[in-house]
């Protein structure tokens, strides 16, 4: 069984966003990116089934340009055996479905059959790409994924559900998982797997070599467009309630019943 | 073909849950603004009575399996393609963030996830949703002749329209052939509380708790007084004090309550992330250059093991 994970950079989760002047995306200049942090769980997962011989092979799958290639190799440093890098310019402003056909497309050629993704990417928070994946490959697919076992061709997942509960389910492989917090305790590359990984291959591909065709993904097949972005209002300024135990816990609830009327 | 907006309603014991209500009450606003009529949809048997009294004028009952992806999908298709709704909203419940990616690749309509506003402009539906974990926020506009929009629950006020019952329209989609996933087990979540990302009412506890008993015996029973669902850091989740489904924060769930009462919670960027959209927030901390009382709208300086008791006694005095 391959198994490939879908990887992705995003900003540094404490990053300061600030707005470009057009109002159409973030100012990167001093941004730090770092691997999505929901997509270290799907590299530990796909590293943990190959030391468990149930994955022949581990694969990345990263859609970004050549500056992801730092997360790429702490991801094989991590365990991960070899990686695609998707670039075309073509790809430019693809929405999640766009991304989704370019990443089902990668994933076809290299006969994947199970697909670990983070159960979203902590930048566009839209949680869409993995069970968009599984639609377009006709696979089976388990969302928010907290627990996860692969016994020849079937799998066991357990998944968020309504009001915070979670379900067991099951299935046959091929399958998208997407994982959640709690599947596992991502693990530090060692120095040795650190050197190692610099000798893993990356393979570049662009849309002539998936296949695709250019007018099928970007920005002018994007269904979902962000026409502008702001940031949000700021709170107004609150209040510091003063004295002691009693005298302030006695207040808070009269304020919050009778001025901001939340109780 | 006149205008439809389809509102996927779950159900929970064969009541509209009060998530779909709320869109209901928002769906009747933009209707009127795109002078388009309102529907829902329910899986299995339909409770026109109530869904009618928030407006929608006809409810498509549709038989399938709502405890999997593809019954969900199948189920939502048939009702699009029956209602001919080119605006379908739902809840950004589980169900809807594993369904919906998938129904909007099967039929090619655009989907928009998460939204936190839904306006009318130009005739155009404009969603707003939070990205980056809330820290800008998105204005998107959908391109397809069908366009798919889950909300945040809690985003939107109730608002009854006093309508006559829905006229109740059976659905029965062809069974796809589908994929093998079926469920086996239902782990229910440890409190019997409502989930975090439905409260209205939330009590947060940080490391500050310092043990899985105390956080225990001081936020859960705060957070039953004020009947509110306990949340926590991610710092007390790490370190045992309450479980993974109990985190708030980027990297957990993001919560929209009308109150959150934060207990020695410092006030990091990535627990922000998960709740700075409450409507009133409480800081009980310590240290008063704490960053969480730049966010709060009510900060109590002080030890929160003192706080916490005298604050559950006048939960009890006021919500008797
Ligand atoms: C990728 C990534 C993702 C993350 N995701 C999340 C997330 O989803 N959610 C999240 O919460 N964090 C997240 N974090 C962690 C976050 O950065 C903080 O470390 C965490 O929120 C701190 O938790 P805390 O406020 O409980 O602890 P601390 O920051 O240690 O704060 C404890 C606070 O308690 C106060 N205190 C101590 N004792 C008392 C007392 N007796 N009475 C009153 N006050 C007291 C202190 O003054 C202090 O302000 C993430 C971090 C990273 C890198």
């Amino acid at each position: 069984m391959k198994v490939g994970v879908c990887l992705k950079q995003v900003p540094a989760t404490d990053t300061r966003i600030r707005i470009n002047g057009a109002g159409t995306g973030i100012e990167t200049g001093d941004v730090k990116f770092e691997t999505n942090p929901y997509d270290e769980y799907a590299v530990e997962a796909a590293t943990q089934l190959k030391e468990q011989k149930k994955a022949t092979e581990v694969v990345i799958f990263t859609l970004g340009e050549a500056g992801a290639e730092s997360r790429i190799r702490d991801a094989l440093a991590r365990g991960a055996d070899r990686a695609v890098r998707l670039d075309d310019p073509a790809f430019a402003g693809s929405d999640s479905l766009g991304k989704a056909r370019i990443l089902a497309a990668a994933l076809k050629a290299e006969d994947i059959s199970l697909v670990l993704c983070g159960r979203q990417a902590v930048d566009t928070d839209s949680s869409s790409v993995p069970a968009m994946i599984a639609e377009l490959l006709g696979f089976a697919q388990a969302s928010w994924v907290d627990k996860l076992s692969v016994d020849g061709g079937n799998f066991s997942a357990n998944r968020a559900a309504g009001s915070g509960a979670r379900e067991v389910v099951t299935g046959a492989l091929p399958a998208v998982v997407s994982c959640d917090k709690g599947l596992n305790t991502p693990r530090y590359a060692s120095l040795p797997n650190i050197m190692a990984a610099k000798k893993k291959p990356i393979v570049v591909k662009n849309a002539a070599a998936l296949g695709i065709d250019p007018a099928s993904v970007g920005a002018g097949a994007a269904l979902v467009v962000e026409t502008r972005l702001t940031l949000p209002p700021g709170r107004p300024a609150g209040r510091i309630l003063q004295g002691d135990a009693a005298t302030v816990a006695a207040e808070l609830v009269s304020l919050l019943r009778n001025e901001a009327k939340v109780i | 073909m006149s205008k439809n907006i389809l509102v996927f309603c779950e159900t929970e014991a064969g009541a509209p849950r009060k998530s779909a209500l709320e869109l209901l009450s928002k769906g009747r606003e933009l209707a009127a603004a795109l002078g388009a009529s309102l529907s829902a949809m329910v899986i299995g048997a339909a409770d026109a009575t109530t869904l009618g009294s928030y407006g929608a004028t006809t409810v498509y009952a549709v038989s399938g399996d709502a405890s999997s992806t593809e019954g969900v999908v199948t189920a939502v298709q048939g009702a699009v393609s029956a209602s001919g709704a080119t605006v379908v909203l739902a809840s950004a419940s589980a169900l809807a963030r594993d369904a919906f990616p998938r129904l909007s690749a099967r039929i090619g309509a655009g989907l928009v996830v998460e939204c936190t506003d839904l306006r009318v402009d130009g005739g155009r539906v404009v969603a707003r949703r939070p990205i980056y974990a809330g820290k800008a926020l998105a204005d998107v506009e959908v391109r397809s002749a069908i366009a798919l929009y889950t909300t945040r629950p809690n985003s939107f006020p109730l608002s009854a329209s006093g309508g006559a019952a829905a006229a109740v329209v059976a659905v029965s989609p062809a069974a796809s052939a589908g994929t093998t996933v079926k469920l086996v087990e239902v782990l229910a979540p440890a409190g019997a509380t409502v989930d975090l990302t439905e409260a209205e009412r939330i009590v947060s506890g940080g490391r500050s708790l310092k043990s899985k008993e105390q956080f225990d015996a001081v936020v859960r029973p705060l957070a039953a007084s004020a009947r509110a669902t306990p949340g926590a850091s991610r710092a007390a989740v790490d370190a045992g004090y309450a479980g993974h489904g109990d985190q708030v924060g980027q990297t957990g769930k993001v919560v929209n309550p009308t109150l959150y009462i934060a207990l020695g919670i410092s006030g990091a960027i990535q627990h922000l992330a998960g709740m700075r959209t409450s409507r009133v927030i409480v800081a009980v901390n310590k240290d008063p250059e704490a960053p969480i009382f730049q966010h709060a709208s009510y900060g109590i300086v002080a030890d929160l093991f003192e706080v916490a008791p005298a604050l559950q006694k006048e939960f009890q005095k006021a919500l008797l």
